[in-house]
């Protein structure tokens, strides 16, 4: 129930106006740096063009194979149940905070120039893959979306009613039946939303573009606008393509929103219906063979790079230690920034809701701009910003920490907000009866029932922030870096063992530093 | 001590409820009527968590239609969400003396006293979670013992109690109220929970409260409104 005289105090407009403010300067500020740098430019050259023409042509080619791939390996996983299925569904949430960086040197262990599929098909005289250009980018794209789509389906399937199965299977419906009645349906509502997710991921995603693409024919807007500044140092010619990029990334956040259906996640994946359909021999050993070679396509160059890293591990120089430390500092930052910022909005918005709904709804897509903005188009903006003032390379961590938070926002906005509201709606009544007011209200009675998302979300944003390599190789001057930025270094003259050694470590440190989070929340929290 | 609801309008999404009435010191009544009437309504507007969209709240003589629920001369006791799960007993009774949990050695004995009082001796390093039902409401009873309010409200906090586990409850109510001298304001949709306890009831029904009324003899002779609610 609202209790509509519950005040707004200074403290919300304070910490919540200035959460917002950063926001709003990061993303609409950042671009309107750039606008107002782009005015005193020339048109587009064809390279820009072909960039733009690439960047479309290799999202939408990615979006589609992840989807069509995804549908067959889901309703496996929907229709199945074996030992294994739990173990599957949970890596296939790994993906999300995989470095991409991590699982380039995956793919290229087994589709490079020397990986295993190249040496499997030369002893039938066919010469090594080419992994580098169009085919290369998608297939990485593919690599990180199959799991991403696989899931959300999967989540369709499961929002099926049991009871419509067997009501299927009472009236003997068959599987093609079933596809028809039931499938066909709950795939219509879904697959336009996680299609366009995965287009929205595929057009700003940079370090892949940046590993495997490359060169006039294989150059994303991202990547174009890296070696504008980087290379040329041409800010008007990277402000022009951060704004392509900025409202391209909108236009399809907007048709995404659009289009959205709604659906019921609240239910969990494991929640295992029974099904009575599927059962033929032909069925089983298409569901068999589906996700028999989709987990080998997926967890082999994983596999591949964790178990080449371990040697090199412990021959790593002091350089990658320093990287290290660097990351974590980075990642910790970041996901305290990205947490107390989510707390202040959230709080902030869930006052102004109670007085005017439509405000509170604005501030809720305010948070969620950073998933149109691209970490470059923010990356550009601050770089037009701060260099009449400071050397962006002297301020290239912190930077990096800022935009991160950023980043993560939309991620934890999404989780903290419901919890918070959930909190306020079953005891804010009770701590505003018994008088509790801001500080001890919050310590006593709200921070107890956030912990646990805050936790979560916290260690979210430090493996998102771990593994990004984005703004960093914008500002990175030669002596500093992260680890995902001394994994690319190494690649990029070869060493390609010491790579996956710094890989390894990485890993390692992601998902340590998201356990250690997350595991910070559960702590019991009683007060005896 | 008296509460005057002076010609006050509230609104529910399209549901809207008129009540005109004065309630009296030393009364026990119920707000009887039933679900989705407005009886939770009429008490959030009382306690303060719902401002009227008309009219005014008097306690005595002053204007409270505008005063924050803690500062308000009363204690609540919601359906559920009574007690924080995240404190131990006595720290959820403690927040009836102090809000931040910043307790002195006297404050603490005041405490364990209340604890007696709602007989749960030695249960206060306990959680809410380790409790029963009965017992989490005694807590939530004790911590309104300690805010020592003029007006006690229920809004059906026994409502998911068995019979006679119910019937204990508002025993300890009555002996709470009475030993204070405080009013109670109680929701109900039981006619028997209001026979039971009160003297007085304000009958609910048809977006209107009515002033309160003789509870054994509205129950004896019920207007139409309320025989339409009770079925006979």
């Amino acid at each position: 129930m609202a209790h509509s005289t519950q005040p707004i105090r200074p403290i919300h407009f304070l910490l919540g106006g200035s959460a917002f403010a950063l926001l709003l300067l990061l993303t609409l500020g950042t671009v309107g740096a750039l606008w107002w740098r782009a005015e005193i430019t020339s048109s587009l050259s064809p390279a820009d063009w072909s960039a733009i023409r690439f960047t479309i042509l290799q999202a939408l080619a990615s979006a589609v194979i992840s989807i069509l791939i995804a549908i067959p390996t889901a309703r496996a996983l929907a229709r199945r149940n074996f030992r294994g299925r739990k173990f599957i569904l949970t890596l296939m949430g790994a993906p999300f905070i995989l470095p991409a960086i991590v699982a380039v040197l995956g793919i290229l262990a087994v589709w490079g120039r020397s990986g295993y599929i190249s040496d499997l098909i030369a002893s039938f005289g066919l010469g090594p893959l080419n992994i580098y250009g169009f085919g290369g980018v998608v297939l990485a794209h593919v690599f990180f979306n199959i799991p991403l789509a696989t899931r959300l389906l999967v989540q369709g399937w499961s929002a099926i009613p049991v009871e419509h199965f067997r009501l299927s299977a009472q009236l003997g419906m068959n599987t093609n039946d079933i596809v028809r009645h039931l499938e066909r349906p709950m795939l219509r509502a879904v697959v336009p939303g996680a299609f366009l997710l995965i287009f929205l991921l595929c057009i700003s995603s940079f370090a892949v573009a940046l590993a495997l693409g490359g060169g006039p024919k294989a150059t994303t807007i991202e990547l174009a606008i890296y070696q504008a500044i980087r290379f040329d140092f041409n800010l008007a010619k990277a402000s022009q393509l951060a704004m392509i990029q900025f409202t391209l990334c909108a236009a399809i956040g907007a048709v995404t929103i659009l289009i959205a259906q709604p659906m019921h996640f609240s239910k969990g994946l494991d929640r295992k219906s029974e099904r009575w359909d599927g059962r033929e021999t032909r069925y089983r050993v298409i569901d068999t063979l589906v996700l028999t070679l989709v987990c080998l396509f997926l967890f082999l160059p994983l596999a591949s790079v964790l178990i080449r890293g371990f040697i090199p591990l412990f021959t790593l120089p002091i350089t990658v230690w320093v990287a290290a430390f660097n990351s974590v500092t980075v990642a910790v930052l970041s996901a305290i920034l990205s947490v107390c910022m989510s707390i202040a909005m959230s709080a902030f918005m869930i006052r102004i809701a109670r007085k005017r709904k439509t405000v509170s709804q604005v501030m809720e897509v305010v948070g969620f701009l950073t998933l149109a903005a691209s970490p470059f188009v923010i990356g550009t903006g601050l770089f037009v910003m701060t260099f009449p003032f400071v050397s962006p390379f002297a301020i290239a961590l912190p930077i990096t920490a800022l935009v991160n938070a950023a980043m993560s926002l939309p991620f934890s906005l999404r989780v903290i907000l419901p919890a918070m509201t959930r909190a306020e709606d079953n005891y804010g009544r009770l701590a505003d009866s018994l008088g509790m007011r801001t500080w001890s209200r919050f310590r006593l009675a709200i921070w107890p029932r956030l912990k646990r998302p805050v936790g979560f979300s916290a260690g979210l944003a430090a493996a998102l922030s771990m593994g990004d390599l984005g703004v960093i190789t914008l500002f990175a001057p030669p002596d500093v870096a992260t680890l995902p930025l001394m994994m690319y270094r190494m690649m990029s003259t070869y060493q390609l063992g010491a790579a996956a050694g710094v890989a390894l470590l990485l890993v390692t440190l992601s998902v340590a530093l998201f356990w250690i989070f997350d595991q910070g929340g559960r702590l019991e929290h009683n007060v005896r | 001590m008296s509460i005057t609801l002076d010609n006050i309008e509230l609104s529910h999404g399209s549901f809207t409820l008129s009540a005109d009435f004065k309630i009296e010191e030393g009364h026990k009544i119920a707000l009887l009527g039933p679900s989705g009437g407005g009886k939770s309504t009429l008490l959030s507007a009382i306690a303060g968590f719902k401002a009227p969209d008309q009219g005014r709240i008097l306690y005595n003589e002053t204007d409270i239609t505008n005063t924050p629920p803690a500062e308000r001369p009363i204690a609540l006791l919601f359906q559920d969400h009574n007690l924080f799960p995240h404190l131990s007993v006595e720290k959820n009774i403690a927040l009836g003396l102090h809000p931040n949990l910043r307790l002195s050695d006297a404050e603490h004995e005041i405490v364990q006293d209340a604890l007696r009082r709602v007989g749960l001796n030695n249960q206060g390093k306990k959680i809410p979670a380790e409790l029963s039902g009965g017992q989490q409401q005694r807590v939530a009873l004790a911590r309104c013992l300690l805010r020592d309010r003029p007006v006690l409200c229920l809004d059906e906090p026994f409502a998911a109690l068995g019979p006679a586990l119910k019937h204990e409850m508002l025993d300890l109510v009555a002996e709470i109220v009475d030993g204070s001298n405080a009013t109670l304001l109680m929701v109900t949709h039981q006619p028997e929970d209001a026979a039971y306890i009160t003297d007085q009831t304000v009958l609910i029904a048809d977006g209107q409260a009515h002033p309160p009324k003789d509870t054994a003899e509205l129950l004896a002779n019920p207007p139409i409104a309320l025989a339409r609610y009770l079925g006979t």
